[in-house]
């Protein structure tokens, strides 16, 4: 049982990075009815646009601060403009298939013009363990959780407290109304893509570390989002919050106790559950069937 | 629909079925190969296309199901030394089953709650092919798969086996054409448009739901029964989530809801990657980009492209015998 707090740690920090990605996948749901298959690509790309600007001579802060502009451009504005403004009118579902079409696309684009194999990647949190109520836990678990939380708060604040974040709200909520009562809502979308892109760079930042820079890093990592949005609610920014810790607190915790073998079952069982019996999610409000 | 456009189209598919027969037999080995993949592709993606197309309802586990008959047909035609269309009926009832099971969770909720338990379904099909050693062989996979006798012909060579797949697309698309013309085929339809509406009309939505999902579940295994002796050798690598969003892709590429939009889908999704071998490692990367770019322009995929065309045709020669008509009222004394 000594490890049970190390691993508990050690979840909510992976948790907490699948919220940061969960996050951005809701707010694109809400504001556009993006259906993103790509996010787990777009928590893999900025890592390596850090590590090609590192190669390129640049010091890891340097890179870093490059790094999340790229993706701001590349993630957040290239993709609204060039794939979402046009699709979006059709309806979810071609969107969807496009978004599946890109994450082809930028795997096979690292694999061809950086590397098939798995980079290390240096860490912004130094390596150690420490003691807390005699037990040891790791520094660098610690340091994701702390910085991950500072997000996640950062970002409720702006959407709660200031007024882009209400205009935001707004727009997901309503577009139509939002519109009349004069809130830019074009703007607030964009938004939406540049935060989200925001998110992916900086759960890329800190997750890379931890698993390794591969063009292939994506898939399980879009998938764990996929499944904590779901979980703690598709319409719900706090919902996909709790849904992305429970999410790596329960796969660490089953990958300890249950069997290594199965562990990628656990959280689908759950999924599974959530939705026969509460379909909008822990934390969700139930969306209404309209005729 | 004119007498002569009728013919036009008749003579059309004679061509078309004629080329399919014709043109592979001086084929390579490997030409072969990637045809019969159409085929095989192409049958689990009709399965996807009532299911989505003509139903309305999202599936992201047809990979799994074609794993499952994949599965179905290794096992039995090498442990068990059974002749595959005794596999190809197991496929087909244990796929309705699951799928019929699978569908619940539709009934409940809104549709795009399908996709989610779907994905969920998906992913745990292939950590059971993976992990249950004592039946799939897990990772080392199940190799020397016989293919079948067909009426006393043997189809171990890729050309027999060839026509043997192209056969089995020829049966399901008869069968699929009859099925979307039978009350059941417009049920489904009315379901995907308005299923209150259905409803209100007297079509019974949970049962035709369910209906819709495990048939094209059963197509899944079909396919999968197809691909095992196809390849020869499975292991559960193959029917990974990729899988599903690939069939995905192809139904909604060659068009969602048309007759003919999977065999283009899957000619898209299977042969282009192929012509775009000789970029080496960009194949996949342009063919990523030509997906992106068809669906921007044409977000109902290649057959929506001929659908609209012909749809201003008509309209055109409408506005054209309109026009005829009013200048003779015009000159009429």
């Amino acid at each position: 049982m000594s490890n049970l707090l190390d691993l508990l740690v050690a979840g909510l920090a992976t948790g907490a990075i699948y919220a940061l990605v969960a996050v951005g996948f809701t707010l694109l749901w809400q504001t556009s009815q993006t259906i993103n298959f790509a996010q787990g690509e777009f928590v893999m790309l900025p890592a390596f646009l850090m590590l090609a600007v590192m190669h390129a001579g640049a010091p890891f802060w340097l890179a870093i601060i490059l790094g999340i502009l790229l993706s701001l451009l590349l993630l957040g504005l290239g993709f609204k403009l060039l794939l979402v403004d046009p699709m979006l009118r059709h309806g979810v579902l071609p969107l969807a298939i496009a978004t599946m079409a890109l994450a082809i696309g930028m795997k096979e684009a690292v694999k061809q013009f950086f590397s098939a194999e798995a980079s290390p990647f240096p860490s912004i949190v130094p390596a150690g363990d420490v003691s807390i109520l005699g037990t040891v836990v790791s520094l660098q678990s610690l340091g994701v959780l702390a910085l991950a939380i500072a997000v996640v708060i950062g970002l409720t604040m702006l959407l709660n407290r200031t007024s882009i974040g209400h205009q935001m709200q707004a727009t997901a909520q309503n577009p139509t109304v939002a519109r009349i009562i004069g809130v830019p809502v074009e703007r607030m979308i964009l938004m939406t893509f540049l935060i989200n892109a925001f998110l992916v760079a900086l759960a890329s930042l800190l997750i890379t570390p931890i698993y390794l820079a591969k063009f292939s890093s994506g898939e399980v990592l879009g998938q764990a989002a996929f499944i904590a949005a779901i979980v703690g609610g598709f319409n719900q920014v706090r919902g996909a919050i709790a849904g992305g810790l429970l999410i790596g607190v329960v796969d660490n915790l089953a990958a300890a106790y249950v069997s290594t073998q199965y562990r990628a079952a656990v959280p689908l069982i759950l999924l599974i559950v959530i939705i026969l019996f509460r379909p909008q999610g822990l934390l969700g409000r139930p969306e209404e069937r309209t005729v | 629909m004119t007498a002569t456009g009728k013919y036009l189209r008749i003579a059309l598919g004679i061509a078309v079925i004629a080329a399919l027969i014709i043109v592979p037999m001086n084929f390579n080995r490997y030409g072969l190969y990637i045809l019969s993949q159409w085929a095989v592709m192409t049958i689990a993606a009709m399965g996807l296309n009532l299911t989505l197309g003509y139903a309305g309802q999202v599936s992201l586990a047809q990979g799994a199901f074609v794993g499952i008959g994949a599965y179905a047909a290794a096992i039995m035609t090498t442990q068990g030394g059974m002749p595959l269309i005794a596999a190809l009926g197991v496929a087909i009832v244990l796929c309705f089953a699951i799928g019929w099971i699978l569908g619940y969770p539709a009934l409940r909720v809104q549709h795009h709650y399908l996709a989610f338990v779907t994905l969920a379904f998906s992913t745990l099909a292939f950590l059971v092919f993976r992990n249950e050693d004592w039946l799939t062989k897990g990772i080392y996979g199940i190799s020397n798969i016989p293919r079948p006798n067909v009426m006393g012909f043997a189809t171990n060579r890729p050309l027999p086996f060839y026509y043997f797949c192209l056969g089995s697309l020829a049966l399901v698309s008869l069968a699929m054409w009859w099925l979307i013309r039978s009350p059941w085929g417009r049920a489904f339809v009315a379901l995907r448009e308005n299923p209150v509406r259905a409803l209100s009309l007297g079509i019974d939505t949970r049962r035709y739901t369910l209906m819709a999902f495990a048939i094209g579940s059963a197509l899944g295994g079909v396919a999968g029964t197809l691909y095992a002796p196809l390849t020869q050798y499975i292991d559960p690598v193959p029917f990974n989530l990729s899988l599903s969003l690939d069939l995905l892709m192809m139904v909604i590429v060659g068009g969602s809801g048309f007759f003919f939009g999977p065999f283009l889908g899957a000619m898209i999704a299977v042969l282009l990657p192929e012509w775009l071998r000789f970029t080496q490692g960009y194949y996949l990367m342009l063919y990523a980009v030509a997906v992106m770019l068809l669906l921007i322009y044409s977000p109902t995929g290649i057959l929506g492209i001929l659908d609209r065309y012909l749809a201003e045709r008509r309209t055109k020669a409408a506005s054209a015998l309109r026009a005829v008509a009013k200048s003779r009222l015009e000159t009429a004394p």
